[in-house]
């Protein structure tokens, strides 16, 4: 009886939820650096929908991954508001799971203790539903034969993939990618490009993902936004309306990230004009 | 094995050397006595007690000392990380300390407690207790921040984190300190024990200081001996697991 109410639990735990919907309004925040301050965010304003895939696009320093933070909760805007299902966003929280650029992964747990990690911190749940719910996102970024090894011992790209499993254990409702493969060589990429779009056909996530890929953005976004630096705004924005899964050679992508490219360019030119 | 086998024979091949020199008669037996007097002594101190007694003695002692100043150092190094309040005073006075050679504490401890097991145990706690502290504050600041940023992400706050997160996040460091540490509180208690004698308890060091008196070299080099085996056997059993594990886990050079 018990043991039927507990599995019932872990089953509970990995049923796909709702995902939420972001409403960044007016958010500005500066930075103080060497030079002086240092406008990271102009009143940039955004609304995510819920279980949308939305990609931040920009040169680096623009302010992406500020805003990417400050949706976290890991920072705070000097000015605006972040609401997320229409509750402000003061501190980090697991509704709202972040994957870094470095896969962050602690050393001293090995690949299954990190994936727990965060399940250890979800109120309810037995040691059974924890090791259950660990063990099915390993499977689903396809690490199920691992659980055991050292952190030290992964490849880049399989460190990556226990990262994603780490975020996407505590079933938040929105995942937060800081240009999650950027220091990944290009084949292992592309593959991270199918299993992306699987997962979150599958467990139905809101992701606001940011690169400096253009073509990356295109194939996985619904929208991309282009970001300009200093201040950081946003510039433009592109539907991208493609099917799905979208393959990151095919000829429709091209066209795409070819025009999001010309923005870009015309983007720079301004830049280097203005600071001119 | 065959690592086992080298290190075996080339002991009996230092032992033979020591023969060798005892027999060329190049020095005074008295001086030089051989491997046989030192063995003969050894026995005859372990069958009646003298040597077992000497240790306890002294283990005692070291580990007591040791353990207090970690569970002093620990916390403290851990506050000097957190604040700078703590950084600039305690932190800075650790730094000073740390380099004062642990003897040093030894007139000091006399003074204070005289002729006692307190100052031998406060010899052994100074000995320990500064390098804890730097080596527990130097791992918490070296923790990369994206940890923190994560375990935040995943819903950790304050306490959880320092246990969960930074604390084993700094432990290569804060384990080279408990290293530095040891090696320092022996040192030092060494030395505390050889200068003075305490009537409490007649520790290895008293005891080759009483070799030396009765111009005993045997006993001088067999109580030597002694306290270089518990040396390779702390190291061995205590330290040498830990670091195995600290090198499977993250992968850092073995030391």
């Amino acid at each position: 009886m018990a043991r039927a109410a507990r599995r019932s639990s872990a089953t509970q735990e990995l049923e796909v939820i709702a995902p939420s919907k972001l409403a960044i309004d007016n958010v500005s925040k500066s930075f103080q650096s060497a030079s002086g301050t240092v406008l990271a965010l102009d009143r940039v304003s955004l609304n995510v929908a819920e279980g949308e895939f939305v990609c931040l696009v920009g040169a680096s320093g623009c302010g992406k991954s500020t805003l990417l933070s400050i949706i976290a909760g890991l920072e705070k805007p000097d000015s605006g508001t972040v609401l997320a299902d229409g509750k402000p966003v003061t501190a980090p929280g697991r509704e709202r799971l972040v994957m870094f650029q470095e896969p962050a992964l602690f050393p001293w747990l090995d690949v299954f203790g990190n994936v727990l990690f965060g399940l250890k911190l979800k109120p309810n749940l037995s040691r059974k539903d924890r090791h259950d719910v660990a063990k099915y996102y390993l499977e689903l970024v396809g690490l199920n034969h691992f659980e055991h090894a050292n952190i030290h011992e992964l490849s880049g790209g399989m460190k990556q993939r226990v990262s994603l499993a780490r975020a996407l254990a505590p079933n938040p409702r929105v995942l937060l990618m800081d240009e999650p493969f950027a220091a990944l060589d290009a084949l292992t990429r592309e593959q991270f490009y199918g299993d992306i779009q699987r997962i979150w056909k599958e467990r139905h996530k809101t992701i606001v993902f940011v690169t400096h890929n253009v073509r990356e953005a295109a194939c996985l976004g619904d929208r991309v936004l282009l970001f300009s630096p200093r201040p950081g705004r946003i510039q433009d924005e592109f539907k991208i309306e493609l099917p799905r899964p979208r393959d990151i050679n095919s000829v429709d992508l091209a066209a795409y990230s070819s025009r999001i490219k010309k923005s870009l360019k015309i983007l720079r030119q301004s830049d280097t004009v203005a600071r001119e | 094995m065959k690592r086992f086998l080298l290190s075996v024979l080339f002991f009996v091949f230092l032992l033979f050397l020591w023969e060798m020199a005892f027999r060329a008669k190049i020095w005074s037996p008295v001086l030089l006595p051989s491997p046989e007097q030192v063995a003969s002594y050894l026995k005859g101190a372990t069958v009646d007690g003298t040597l077992l007694h000497a240790t306890v003695i002294t283990m005692r002692r070291l580990l007591i000392g040791y353990f207090v100043g970690l569970i002093l150092g620990l916390p403290l190094g851990l506050l000097t990380a957190r604040w700078n309040l703590f950084r600039d005073t305690l932190g800075t006075m650790a730094l000073g300390l740390q380099t004062l050679p642990s003897v040093c504490w030894v007139p000091l401890a006399l003074l204070w407690f005289g002729q006692t097991e307190a100052a031998m145990l406060f010899v052994v706690v100074m000995g320990t207790v500064w390098s804890v502290i730097i080596a527990t504050e130097t791992g918490v600041r070296n923790v990369p921040p994206i940890f923190r940023k994560a375990a935040l992400t995943m819903g950790s706050k304050r306490l959880h984190i320092w246990l969960k997160v930074i604390l084993p996040a700094a432990l290569p460091f804060v384990v080279s300190g408990m290293k530095q540490g040891w090696a320092f509180a022996w040192r030092s208690l060494m030395a505390a024990e050889i200068f003075v004698t305490i009537l409490t308890g007649f520790g290895l060091g008293q005891l080759l200081h009483y070799g030396r008196e009765l111009s005993a070299m045997d006993q001088v080099i067999a109580i030597m001996l002694v306290i270089v085996v518990i040396g390779l056997l702390a190291d061995k059993i205590f330290f040498s697991p830990i670091e195995r594990f600290l090198h499977r886990r993250w992968g850092t050079s073995q030391a």
